[in-house]
């Protein structure tokens, strides 16, 4: 009975995105929407987060010696002992920090894709932000540095495929013969620049795709992203530097 | 041509349920096959099309803006009024509807003025419903405020934002029944023509502003609901593109047209700062509470206000209305603002203006209260003047700000084409000859959510079986060809000067000899420079470019020829009116204090006009006036 | 004062546009800056050039129907001011001014400054309102509003729709203006019982045809009435519980 096309805006404009399908299941459901994938985005990066603090504050252990940080990571291969048998807790970590990771990747290269949709044509002038800072805008770089640096990392000092030396259950050996190479040491610590600009920035976001704003916390939110960054960030770029120094190894 | 005001018999009080009963209805089933076109979707427009789409008619909407929202109802600031009695300040629906007909000076129909106050009540409820964000109190009821000199407080407000949130409440009922199919929206599109069929109204032939494309659209009825044609003056504070040209178009084709001489001129407006001036903006008349209105006595003085001391200050208000001071109603404050203007003490680089001071108010209430107040509003002006009013004092003078005189229509809002209905501001309206504060978003919804619906509906009940008249009809391809004529000529033109030039022109003249005061010797020499002006527009206009796409010079030139023929009108309708009443001021008709002088026994009538013809003389017809329940008297604020 | 102009020229959606350069001068440090465009265009005219078509109208920041990017922010420099607040006392004599129109997929351009906004509307169509017919309502004072709510209802019910937030958001996002609408009606209790409608129907309705937020932040500042971010927020929380709230109404587990 309505006539064709009823909304004015059918006839001008051409939709850039489909209607999530209302039948499919509530989580994907949920994520075929830009809202549904900034909450993604904004809960695995809590997980990362997580892990993150947990594995900075862990290899602060290196400053405690050799002995020190292998039982430190032999901890976490006996976690869970004697109920799982060694390694399985771990591994389901790594499970879930993959999957946080795919989630987060791929939401943002699908809103990243969206929103070269929404914006076809660009603006033909110099454009002057206010508000968007360069954290905001270049958290489409920082993301595939980490990321490229995460694999690389994986390699070096999980797997042991790129580490010149690489001892099983020596991490403390690992770590700093990897790092002694002055190229591995300038993309550690380049790396964790772009992490820690990526936190900045997210670790800010994350309040806000998730719907945390009340009067209260506001303020604090950009605190907690700044001290949160700049821990992380001073911890993890300390190991290259305590190699460099030969404080460690 | 016959003036039938259809007000039907019986006591006033339960006039509008009574006729509401004897109405015709039509079978929900047969409401889909009736068609219905609504030109304009402010208040009154976008009301009306929700409303009459919620009963199931299918409603096609007009509207030359991009989008319904944008309609100039957005800009009122400060209140709609409401017989809620909420106040316990002794108010009523008779008192309403008392003081609209004396604020009227007596020149609006008693019974619809009776309705309009009736019907303010139910406005209230549906606009809180939809969620119009009224101000509060803190125990969670609405708050009144009084506004605009009445003694009672009755008016409802939403910070300065009254008419915006009113017309998105009534915007997003309009695109909930688009979204339900009911209405059809067509925006970006200007009504050229009313299309007349055996003496019925059977449609409109539109132009689309995007492609140029001219289309005929029938319709078993249509509303027009297209606004003031306050920019007739070319300043005021109307939006740029607020004309008369669909009102206009339907007096061509046989609508009369009432009191055109009746215009409001709001004293609270900030100057013009030069020739470039586009457009007025109004600041609200409740800075009047606590602002004193002063000129300096000597016109030659030159000195800032604040080196002028009080002794070298004329209050002038307050010297001439001990009583009622700077509150006096806004044709006695708009007047006196002119004569002190006129007499060489106007203030300001262009000596425009009369000062606006808070000075005393600051020093009885602190800043801090002051500027919770009106701080929005003085910010407002420091962004236009680049002044702050707490530094120095605010400067005003008064524009054009609201038409009272409109289409002709009867009591059912039907105009004197069958099937032709027109609400808001585009009919001559409940506010006779002037209307107060805060009433003018009251009768555009009260016409649109209440009044059309129902009349619209009984009309229609008569139309049943009947099919809309094929586009295809002569009148309709006649009609059509006008639009093309038309615009070929002005694009054919190539003249010398753009249409904002010979706007202006015509501005001057009516702002000067129809405007704050008339005189016979002014209003007839008008008569003779309109039309010259008129031929000039015609032979010199330069509008470039063609009809086939986005043409802002192409739209204003079909707009202004409107407005020549309008302000032709006003200046007969003036010169004919031998009496002040309301925004008429006739400075031949005047105390011997420089007061309105009325005079209820020659003028008691609504003057409406009928079209003859390009270049004929318009014929006056006359709907009688009766008082039975508010008794004239001679309004005085001294 | 006197200003170079930088404006972008195209005859319509598909041709190509340019900038082209225009002298003003003689231009008064009151005037607003489409009183500036109206000097140039009078120009035009005369010189036997088309003028330069913006959209418009009430000229007092209410309406929203004008809005530009100028020296490339949404309606140019200053605070919560529309293009038409904008007076030219706040740039400095002899400026370049770079004119150029709104660009976002969700509004085409129609020609030079003016673009199509429809899609705003599209939005509100899906559920910006409170769903009651004339007539159906209560008496006003049966419902009641505490000031607080009313208040805060009415800061973002300021909106006025002119796309700014689009505009100025480096993804093109309409976020601010959804979130604004949502929240003004999700806060009333007048609007309670679409609550969860409203946002599942807006927000995805709003996602067909704009980008998405990253919490860049760039249009609470392009807004013309400040409204913050924080609806934003609010909006993303009552998106979520929606999913799982809509089916409960149903009683569904």
């Amino acid at each position: 009975m309505a006539a064709s096309p009823r909304s004015t805006v059918e006839a001008a404009v051409k939709p850039i995105s489909r209607r999530p399908a209302s039948n499919a299941p509530w989580p994907l459901n949920i994520y075929a929407s830009a809202v549904g994938k900034k909450w993604t985005m904004a809960i695995t990066g809590l997980i990362g987060m997580g892990f993150i603090t947990v594995h900075m504050l862990g290899n602060l252990k290196i400053y405690l010696g050799r002995e020190e940080l292998n039982h430190y990571a032999e901890g976490l291969r006996i976690f869970g002992d004697p109920f799982v048998p060694r390694g399985v807790v771990l591994d389901i970590l790594r499970i879930v920090l993959f999957i946080a990771l795919v989630l987060h990747v791929h939401a943002a290269y699908s809103l990243w894709m969206t929103n070269r949709r929404a914006r076809p044509v660009a603006y033909a002038s110099r454009r002057d932000y206010i508000a968007a800072n360069w954290a905001s805008r270049t958290m489409i770089w920082t993301g595939p540095i980490v990321l490229l640096f995460i694999a690389f990392h994986l390699l070096d000092l999980t797997f042991g495929n790129l580490n010149p030396s690489f001892i099983e259950g020596d991490v403390y050996h690992n770590v700093v013969a990897s790092l002694q190479r002055m190229p591995v040491m300038i993309v550690y610590i380049l790396a964790n620049a772009a992490l820690g600009i990526h936190l900045w920035h997210g670790a800010w976001s994350l309040f806000q795709s998730i719907g945390v704003n009340n009067p209260y916390l506001n303020g604090v939110r950009r605190v907690f992203a700044t001290v949160f960054a700049l821990a992380i960030v001073m911890g993890n770029v300390s190991f290259p530097i305590a190699v460099a120094l030969r404080i460690v190894g | 041509m016959e003036l039938n005001a259809h007000v039907p018999e019986g006591p006033i009080e339960t006039l509008w349920n009574e006729h509401k009963f004897n109405m015709r209805l039509v079978n929900p089933a047969n409401k889909r096959n009736f068609k219905v076109i609504v030109i304009g979707t402010g208040l009154a427009g976008a009301a009306a099309a929700a409303s009459l789409g919620e009963l199931g008619y299918n409603v096609t909407a007009f509207t030359y803006h991009d989008s319904p929202r944008r309609a100039h109802s957005i800009a009122a600031q400060g209140g709609i009024n409401a017989a809620k009695n909420y106040a316990n300040d002794g108010d009523s629906v008779h008192r309403l509807f008392y003081d609209t007909v004396k604020g009227g000076d007596f020149r609006s129909r008693e019974a619809n003025v009776y309705r309009l106050a009736q019907t303010s009540v139910s406005i209230i409820d549906q606009c809180v419903a939809q969620g119009v964000p009224f101000a509060r109190e803190y125990g969670g009821g609405l708050e009144n405020r009084s506004f605009g000199g009445v003694q009672v407080s009755r008016t409802f407000y939403a910070r300065g934002q009254t008419g915006q949130q009113l017309l998105l409440g009534a915007y997003q009922s309009l695109m909930r029944q688009v979204d339900a199919g009911t209405v059809r929206l067509v925006p970006r599109t200007e009504m050229l023509d009313v299309v007349v069929v055996d003496g019925k109204a059977a449609g409109v032939v539109v132009r689309d502003l995007v492609t140029g494309e001219v289309s005929s659209h029938s319709a078993h009825a249509v509303v027009l609901a297209s606004g003031g044609y306050g920019n007739v003056y070319y300043l005021s504070t109307n939006a740029k593109k607020s004309n008369a040209t669909a009102a206009w178009r339907a007096h061509r084709k046989g609508a009369a047209f009432a009191n055109a001489c009746f215009t409001q001129i709001h004293p609270t407006c900030i100057p013009a700062s030069g020739a470039h001036q586009s457009k007025l903006t109004l600041m609200s008349e409740s800075l009047r509470n606590d602002g004193r209105i002063w000129v300096p006595k000597d016109q030659n003085d030159v000195r800032p206000a604040d080196e002028i001391p009080e002794t070298d200050r004329d209050y002038y208000l307050e010297r001439r209305y001990p009583a009622f001071g700077n509150l006096v109603p806004r044709d006695v404050a708009s007047r006196a603002a002119k004569r002190e203007v006129d007499s060489g003490r106007g203030v300001g680089p262009l000596k425009n203006g009369v000062y606006l001071d808070f000075n005393a108010a600051v020093d009885r209430l602190g800043e801090k209260e002051i500027f919770e107040r009106y701080g929005n509003l003085f910010e407002m002006y420091e962004r236009i003047t680049g002044e702050d009013p707490f530094d120095t004092p605010m400067r005003i003078y008064p524009a054009t700000h609201y038409t009272m005189g409109g289409l002709w229509v009867d009591y059912n809002l039907q105009s004197t084409i069958p099937g032709l209905f027109v609400g808001g501001e585009a009919n001559f309206s409940d506010h006779g000859a002037n209307r107060l504060g805060a009433s003018a978003l009251m009768q555009g919804l009260a016409d649109g959510y209440f009044v059309l619906p129902a009349t619209v509906g009984d009309y229609l009940a008569g139309m049943l079986g009947t099919k809309t008249v094929d586009t295809a009809h002569e009148e309709f391809k006649k009609s059509e060809a006008d639009v093309a004529d038309q615009t070929r000529r002005f694009l054919g033109t190539n003249g010398k000067h753009s249409v904002d030039h010979f706007h202006k022109e015509l501005g001057k003249i009516v702002w000067d000899r129809i405007g704050m005061e008339r005189d016979k010797a002014g209003l007839e020499s008008a008569l003779r420079d309109i039309p010259a002006l008129r031929e000039d527009f015609y032979r010199d206009v330069k509008i470039l470019g063609d009809g086939e796409g986005l043409n802002d010079s192409l739209e204003k030139a079909f707009r202004v020829a409107d407005f020549f023929e309008l302000a032709e009108l006003m200046a007969q309708d003036a010169l004919h009116r031998e009496e002040s009443c309301g925004g008429h001021f006739r400075v031949e008709h005047q105390t011997e204090d420089g007061e309105a002088e009325r005079d209820d026994e020659n003028f008691s009538y609504v003057g409406a006009w009928e079209w003859k013809g390009t270049g004929q003389a318009e014929v006056l017809h006359k709907e009688p006036l009766t008082f039975n329940y508010v008794h004239p008297t001679q309004r005085s604020y001294k | 004062m006197q200003f170079t102009l930088k404006v972008w020229r195209q005859t319509g959606p598909s041709e190509k546009g340019a900038f082209a350069t225009y002298d003003a001068s003689g231009i008064s440090e009151d005037m607003s800056f489409l009183e500036v465009l109206d000097v140039v265009n009078e120009d035009l005219i005369e010189a036997g050039t088309e003028p330069i078509a913006f959209d418009h109208d009430c000229r007092e920041g209410i309406c929203g129907s004008c809005g530009m990017m100028v020296n490339g922010q949404a309606h140019g420099p200053g605070t919560r001011t529309a293009t038409c607040q904008l007076h030219m006392r706040v740039f400095n004599d002899g400026d370049t001014i770079v004119v150029e129109p709104w660009r976002s997929a969700a509004f085409p351009l129609v020609r030079d400054l003016v673009v199509n906004r429809s899609a705003l509307d599209r939005i509100v169509e899906s559920g910006g309102f409170i769903s009651v017919s004339t007539g159906a309502a209560t008496e006003a004072n049966l419902i009641p509003v505490p000031k607080v709510v009313a208040d805060a209802a009415m800061d973002v019910a300021e909106c006025i729709g002119c796309g700014a937030c689009v505009a100025a958001c480096p993804n093109g996002a309409a976020q601010l203006f959804t979130a604004a609408k949502m929240q003004h009606l999700n806060l009333l209790p007048q609007g309670q019982s679409e609550r969860y409608q409203r946002a599942e129907r807006m927000v995805e309705t709003m996602e067909e045809y704009f980008g998405g937020c990253t919490n860049h932040g760039e249009c609470q500042f392009a807004c013309p009435k400040g409204i913050s971010i924080d609806v934003i927020a609010y909006m993303n929380r009552d998106y979520m519980a929606a999913k799982t709230k809509n089916r409960k109404l149903t009683g569904q587990a």
